[in-house]
């Protein structure tokens, strides 16, 4: 099962990324566990500049912009 | 480049709605018509430029070398210019003060960065564009930049470490060397582009109701406020006018797009242009939720130092601009 981590503090392109994460995985019908980190603390520990990130499996796939349901579906095949 | 603007508006009140040419109301409504549409396209313009500029801004390796280079002073400057060109928003501007204190980049020149992001943003710079020409936009840009540059400097004269949050000064006592980031984004241009006029068309959409409101504002005084009202009860030697719309107008919020048709107003009826740029960066640069933001970071101590200099700072520049323009 894949874990999938959204990080950004609450803005809103972080949330239409969040939404986006969501929908991808839908559509993918892969089991994953989707997190969003909105603390900022918790946030800093993965070493970004800039949010929205998108995280799987630990590690940074995209960060300080908005992932397309297209491109989030691409990764999770990885 | 706007003439065709210019004349279809004249066509659109003139001759499609009929309204008689020369009163108040033709007047105020071709001005509507046509300030809106110009600054829709230059918004849209520059808020797309800007997205592609900052989708291939290298961030992480401009923040390692502002680490690791020796500039003597000129980082404030470079620090600045990276305010300018990076979005001010919670999701760029927080976890980039972060990377910075974090990487060991000292506070004064974080500060200067942090100043200038909210001070000169691309929506501020499209209706400066749009209503006031590009002389007075370049003075307003490139003031911005200098007033981060020397309140970064300035702050960074005094201990303010002590004054950050408890969390943030943890993370500076484990300060790390040049850390590697993960996550390059390798997409060619032509897979970028969709998602950044995306953006920039939801940048547009979001400030579109304010531009309506400003304009209209602005318009309805245009055609009804009398010629040189304000000269004749501000005068241009009125000094006290600077701090009094400085003060007035950093605990208002308004949105660039709202304000900025209205000052256009007020300076075409007589209020000094210095005054009115200071007021325009009272009102952008410092803000209620900005200070929420930066209490993330901060105590309200530095808060209030922080607000306290570049309000000062801005007051000096206001009145420079009035001497000088």
């Amino acid at each position: 099962m894949k874990e999938i981590k959204v990080l950004g503090p609450g803005c809103a392109r972080c949330r239409t990324t969040y939404n986006n994460v969501l929908q991808a995985v839908k559509e993918s019908g892969l089991e994953a566990k989707v997190e969003k980190i909105e603390d900022i603390m918790e946030m800093m520990k993965y070493n970004v500049l800039s949010t929205p990130v998108v995280m799987i499996d630990e590690e940074i796939k995209t960060k300080g912009r908005v992932a397309t349901v297209a491109e989030i579906l691409e990764l999770l095949k990885e | 480049m706007f003439n065709w603007v210019d004349q279809f508006s004249d066509w659109l009140i003139y001759h499609v709605f009929n309204v008689a040419e020369d009163s108040s109301l033709g007047n105020a409504l071709d001005f509507f018509v046509y300030d809106t549409i110009k600054i829709i396209i230059l918004l849209f313009l520059i808020v797309f430029i800007m997205g592609i500029v900052n989708s291939y801004l290298p961030i992480e390796k401009l923040k390692n070398y502002l680490q690791t280079r020796n500039l003597y002073g000129l980082e404030y400057l470079f620090a600045s210019l990276f305010g300018a060109i990076t979005p001010f928003c919670s999701c760029s501007s927080v976890p980039l003060f972060i990377g910075f204190v974090q990487g060991g980049i000292p506070l004064g020149v974080t500060l200067s960065f942090l100043i200038t992001s909210p001070l000169v943003n691309e929506i501020a710079i499209a209706m400066f564009l749009g209503l006031f020409g590009w002389q007075a936009t370049l003075i307003y840009a490139v003031s911005g930049i200098l007033l981060g540059t020397f309140g970064g400097w300035l702050l960074g004269k005094f201990n303010l470490e002590p004054l950050l949050s408890e969390w943030v000064k943890n993370i500076l006592k484990a300060k790390q060397e040049k850390l590697a980031y993960e996550g390059k984004d390798n997409r060619p241009f032509s897979q970028r582009l969709p998602g950044i006029s995306k953006e920039a068309w939801g940048i547009v959409k979001g400030v579109f109701v304010y531009i309506l409101i400003g304009i209209g504002i602005g318009a309805a005084m245009y055609g009804y406020v009398p010629e040189n009202f304000f000269e004749q009860h501000l005068g241009s030697g009125a000094w006290w006018t600077v701090p009094a719309a400085v003060v007035f107008a950093v605990p208002i919020y308004a949105n660039a797009a709202a304000i900025v048709p209205v000052i256009q107003v007020f300076v075409s009826k007589g209020v000094p242009l210095g005054t009115a740029i200071a007021f325009m960066m009272a009102t952008v640069g410092l803000s209620i939720p900005e200070g929420t933001m930066l209490k993330k970071v901060m105590t309200l101590k530095l808060i209030g130092i922080y607000f306290g200099t570049v309000t000062v700072f801005i007051i000096i520049s206001g009145f420079i601009f009035n001497l000088l323009l």
